[in-house]
């Protein structure tokens, strides 16, 4: 099995994989933790079905690079969400499903009346359970991944403090001359970038997966903010690391493989935590 | 403890002709009064009243729809502690008492992304003062009820030295919490701290506080004397006294 696996590692495309996989799982797992706090679990998911329509547009519209488009439309909608959590007359919640189905509908819809493709449900697929782009990253977009990947856990690590703040008690943190929706539009573009990210990985449906699943298993077991960062973070990247290697052995898909054991993980958490309370 | 008098030019913040309230709905028009140093306000009234919509506006949490709200006296926006009511969010957070009372330093490090030494003293200081210094290292959301609005006071006190504005500080707290709570505030008080309360609890206002605000259908504002005086807390008392005992 071990030479197996170095036989595989020897090419390039899964070294890349792994490279992207784990980043990915850290960032998302960062940002994780405070949107599950600020009860906004499924803005990934909503997320991901505009980043969904976005991918279908820039396939009809045959760009090379599809992230110059999906990357936009995804932030923009990023912070109308985030914005709508606070005060419009549709709330939070039913904003996110109105804006994730539509988009998923249209993506969908533009992609089966425009796309010069023989395999729709292919494309579709892939973009949706993200089977097999992993392993077809080129370098450029290996070192983009890199590159956002840095910048939003630096990002992450000066704001830390800021960010607790705006996320424990944003009422607080504004009497105290923090300009909390500076931080609430910083933390929506830096989720959809991560999304973005992820798409390549997981797919659209299962970024969610990798935000709320290494968060809630660290609340579990932690008592500290730092720790259950911490802690998710390092799971997360363990699960993701675990998963690929698994999916590569086993030739099964990659983002679910790495959503199974994210869900393997919860659970084990969740009983470690019963166990010590 | 009550009448102290301030003179005008002293206060830390002067409203005038301020009207509050949502979407140009005003809830409540026409407030006057002034908050110098040191005094104990307490804004009373009944529910709906506008007293949370009132402290909201005067902290600058929303906008009013119209008058002024004058801060002076030396007195900086951000050296303004809050005390907010509880939220949802809070009460499942997963967080120590330390970190929370450090986070009350963020206004003086605005633009440093770390605690600097002094800040960890201070919070450490003010976790001394309130009395939960052995709980450090607990999780937030195990504290009893108590214990929790002592995290948050200290965490207030780490962004002010000058002016604390409370909440509903003892909403949902047993008689005898709620007691310590409110020696521990008039310590406060008597240390310098110039607190503005917002409280249903009227014999309390009655017994600490130097000003009472009074907002209902009438708008009274004045000392702790003069209010005892007034029309306005017979018509309080008539109101609400049975709810009050119950």
């Amino acid at each position: 099995m071990l030479e197996m696996l170095s036989m595989y590692l020897s090419y390039p495309f899964v070294r890349y994989a792994i490279i992207v996989g784990v980043l990915i799982a850290l960032c998302s797992s960062l940002l994780g933790v405070t949107l599950v706090l600020k009860r906004f679990s499924f803005i990934g998911d909503g997320l991901s079905h505009v980043a969904f329509g976005g991918v279908a547009i820039a396939a009809v519209l045959n760009l090379t690079n599809q992230m110059l488009i999906v990357l936009p439309i995804t932030v923009v909608c990023a912070i109308l969400l985030l914005r709508a959590g606070q005060n419009t007359k549709i709330k939070g919640d039913a904003a996110i499903a109105m804006i994730s189905v539509a988009a998923l509908a249209f993506g969908y819809l533009i992609m089966n009346i425009f796309s010069a493709s023989s395999n729709i449900s292919g494309d579709v697929c892939s973009t949706l359970f993200g089977s097999t782009s992993i392993l077809t990253l080129t370098k450029r977009e290996v070192l983009l991944c890199m590159i956002l990947s840095i910048v939003v856990v630096v990002l992450f690590i000066l704001l830390y403090n800021k960010i607790f703040a705006v996320t424990f008690d944003e009422n607080f943190a504004k009497v105290a001359g923090i300009k909390a929706e500076r931080y609430n539009l910083l933390i929506a573009i830096i989720i959809a970038v991560i999304i973005v990210l992820a798409m390549n990985l997981v797919g659209a449906l299962l970024i969610t997966a990798l935000v709320v699943f290494p968060a809630l298993s660290a609340m579990r077991l932690f008592n500290s903010f730092r720790s259950v960062t911490i802690f998710s973070a390092v799971l997360s990247i363990v699960c993701a690391l675990a998963g690929i290697l698994i999916s590569i052995l086993a030739g099964t898909p990659v983002g679910s493989t790495i959503v199974a054991v994210d869900v393997l993980a919860f659970l084990i958490c969740l009983f470690a935590g019963k166990a010590k309370a | 403890m009550a009448g102290r008098k301030q003179s005008e030019h002293m206060a830390l913040m002067t409203v005038r002709n301020l009207s509050v309230g949502y979407d140009s709905n005003p809830i409540k028009e026409n407030i006057n009064f002034s908050i110098g140093q040191g005094d104990y306000l307490c804004i009373v009234g009944e529910n709906g009243s506008g007293k949370s919509t009132l402290m909201k506006t005067l902290l600058r949490l929303q906008k009013p729809l119209s008058g002024e709200i004058m801060v002076g006296d030396g007195l900086q926006e951000n050296e303004i502690g809050y005390l907010p009511q509880q939220t949802d969010v809070q009460r499942d957070f997963p967080a120590s008492v330390r970190e929370i009372v450090l986070s009350g330093c963020q206004g003086r490090s605005k633009n440093r992304p770390f605690y600097s030494r002094a800040d960890k003293q201070m919070a450490a200081k003010n976790m001394e003062r309130m009395e939960i210094a052995d709980l450090a290292g607990r999780c937030y959301r195990e504290l009893s009820g108590g214990q929790q609005q002592r995290v948050l006071l200290a965490r207030a006190l780490c962004a002010t030295e000058k002016m604390l504005f409370l909440d509903e500080p003892v909403a949902g707290l047993d008689p005898k919490v709620t007691a310590s709570l409110y020696e521990l505030i008039a310590r406060l008080n008597q240390e310098g701290i110039t607190i503005v309360m917002v409280s249903h609890d009227i014999d309390a206002a009655l017994e600490y506080a130097t000003h009472i605000l009074h907002v209902g259908k009438h708008i009274f504002f004045g000392t702790t004397e003069e209010y005892l005086d007034s029309e306005n807390r017979k018509l309080f008392l008539t109101q609400e006294g049975g709810m009050q005992d119950a």
